[in-house]
């Protein structure tokens, strides 16, 4: 079954466009300076739309998440981690942890991990994010 | 309506008309929204009442930056907005909000973002971007996100989860109609089938088939009536956003604290006055944030609270009465079966009844930590 994929709307385009090109893009406001997601054409801190995209350093904490076993066909049979990093920018944002085991055990709230992306067509990559190091 | 007595002082239109292909649904509110703060002389931080149609009032808030105490989603049709108006007008009079925002947006042409025949943003929405791709299975994955770092933050351990099921089936052997009434330990707990780690099935609530239904009328006709009446002493509602990923903090809902906040002022009461508490636990780490985000407990308390069996049968504060969503029966909007026991509770007739019941307070939430409602009710005019 194919994975359900983000569709991309004009506001969103460069964030999926950077996935693409292994970038991990965010926005900030040139006024407050303050770094923000998911992208939008305007700032949602003080309402500016004086806004500036950005490549993040693709690094963070893992912040909280679940190990799902419900059956979710696309993501395969196997339990997952639904899981949220916060950026070294501050923004967080929902991932799944890959490159190690998905247990309690090796899923550690607030270790560093790192962005990685993975195509699933020939527009959308997604997003993980993995143990730094692993 | 009171006459001549709220005023529109921000009006404009979106940037562009005709043919907008480059903005989706949502981003025409916004374009809107932004125009008519520019035309008030407003940023979006002096707003605090949304009211939209098409489009979720929560979506709008949380993409604007706005922490409303007024929330109207009414939609029903292109008049729609005329409704907000009016009810803007009533929630201002009456208190509930000071400057309500008003929007529209479609993109009835080009169809950006406007997702499918259904309607809803579907795969374009901001959930459908970036929380759908990453596996969650509706509320039992996302819901429970954030729960660990809860956890973590305050020491709160699996067998506290498992304790506020445990408490819940107490009262719940008290209710014939509840849909489980067997005894069940924290064992039990801890060994039903694993969902979403860390909970497990009878962490979360039941699904189950039912309806509920409430009348209201002036406090004045109230008392012409055959029932004791129960009367609304103060209320509070508020949203934070559409996507759990992206609470202001995962040890807390800022949706429940303003919510809570806003009807305690409402009703001028203490938390000793009230007798009897509802928190819609549609999952078990909710009454854990209820109770602190309404100030029942201090942060990172309400755990060992309810293990010292203060909500329990014969404690300070009884707490989800009726069984809760966990063990009376959750048919998917359980938050009207939880106005239904604090009515029950201060009319004197619930099969567990708080005895002399005065104030009881019905504190609902709405999506995932997206939105919440509290409710105070009385049975003394006062």
């Amino acid at each position: 079954m194919d994975r359900v994929l983000p569709q991309p709307t004009p506001e969103t385009q460069h964030f999926w466009d950077g996935c693409k090109a292994g970038e991990l893009r965010l926005q900030r406001c040139t006024d407050c300076k303050d770094a923000y997601f998911p992208p939008r054409p305007f700032c949602p801190k003080c309402g500016s739309r004086s806004v500036e995209e950005f490549k993040a350093t693709g690094r963070g904490f893992l912040y909280s998440y679940v190990i799902n076993h419900r059956p979710r066909p696309d993501l395969g049979t196997e339990p997952h981690s639904i899981a949220v990093v916060q950026l070294d920018e501050g923004p967080r944002m929902m991932t799944n942890i890959v490159g190690c085991p998905q247990t309690p055990e090796a899923l550690k709230l607030d270790m560093p991990v790192e962005v990685t992306f993975q195509s699933f067509s020939d527009d959308i990559s997604l997003p993980f994010f993995q143990p730094v190091g692993a | 309506m009171k006459r001549n007595s709220v005023a529109v002082v921000g009006a404009a239109e979106t940037t562009e008309m005709g043919r907008i292909p480059n903005v989706s649904v949502m981003g025409l509110h916004a374009d809107a929204a932004l125009n008519a703060l520019k035309d008030a002389g407003l940023k979006p931080t002096d707003i605090d009442g949304v009211a939209t149609a098409g489009a979720s009032p929560v979506e709008l808030a949380h993409y604007l930056g706005i922490t409303p105490t007024y929330a109207d989603g009414t939609s029903v049709g292109g008049c729609s907005f005329m409704l907000h108006v009016r009810h803007a007008a009533a929630a201002i009079n009456e208190g509930l909000c000071n400057t309500v925002l008003i929007t529209h947006g479609e993109s009835g042409r080009s169809r950006v973002g406007a997702g499918g025949r259904f309607g809803g943003g579907g795969g374009s929405s901001l959930s459908g971007q970036f929380e759908a791709p990453y596996g969650p299975v509706g509320p039992p994955s996302m819901f429970t996100i954030p729960v660990l770092r809860y956890m973590k933050t305050n020491g709160v351990t699996e067998e506290d989860l498992a304790m506020v099921a445990v408490v819940q089936r107490e009262w719940a052997a008290l209710n014939p109609r509840a849909s489980f009434k067997e005894p069940i330990t924290v064992d039990d707990v801890l060994d039903s089938r694993m969902i979403a780690w860390p909970f497990r099935m009878l962490m979360c609530c039941l699904v189950t088939d039912g309806g509920g239904a409430l009348i209201l009328t002036s406090a004045e006709r109230a008392k012409d009536f055959p029932q004791k009446p129960v009367y609304i002493l103060g209320t509070g509602e508020s949203v934070e956003t559409p996507m759990v990923s992206q609470m202001e903090d995962f040890n807390s809902s800022k949706a429940f604290r303003v919510s809570g906040k806003k009807a305690f002022d409402e009703a001028g009461i203490k938390h000793s006055d009230v007798d009897h508490l509802m928190i819609y636990d549609a999952f078990a780490h909710l009454p854990l944030y209820g109770l602190e985000d309404l100030g029942f407990c201090k942060p990172g308390e309400a755990a060992g609270f309810i293990n010292e069996r203060n909500t329990a049968i014969g404690g300070k504060l009884p707490l989800n009465t009726n069984g809760g969503g966990l063990s009376y029966m959750h048919s998917g909007m359980y938050g009207m079966y939880a106005m239904q026991e604090s009515v029950r509770q201060l009319r004197g007739i619930a099969p567990a009844q708080v005895p002399n019941a005065k104030i009881s307070i019905a504190h609902g939430v709405g999506g995932m930590f997206a939105a919440s409602g509290t409710i105070v009710f009385s049975n003394e005019k006062g």
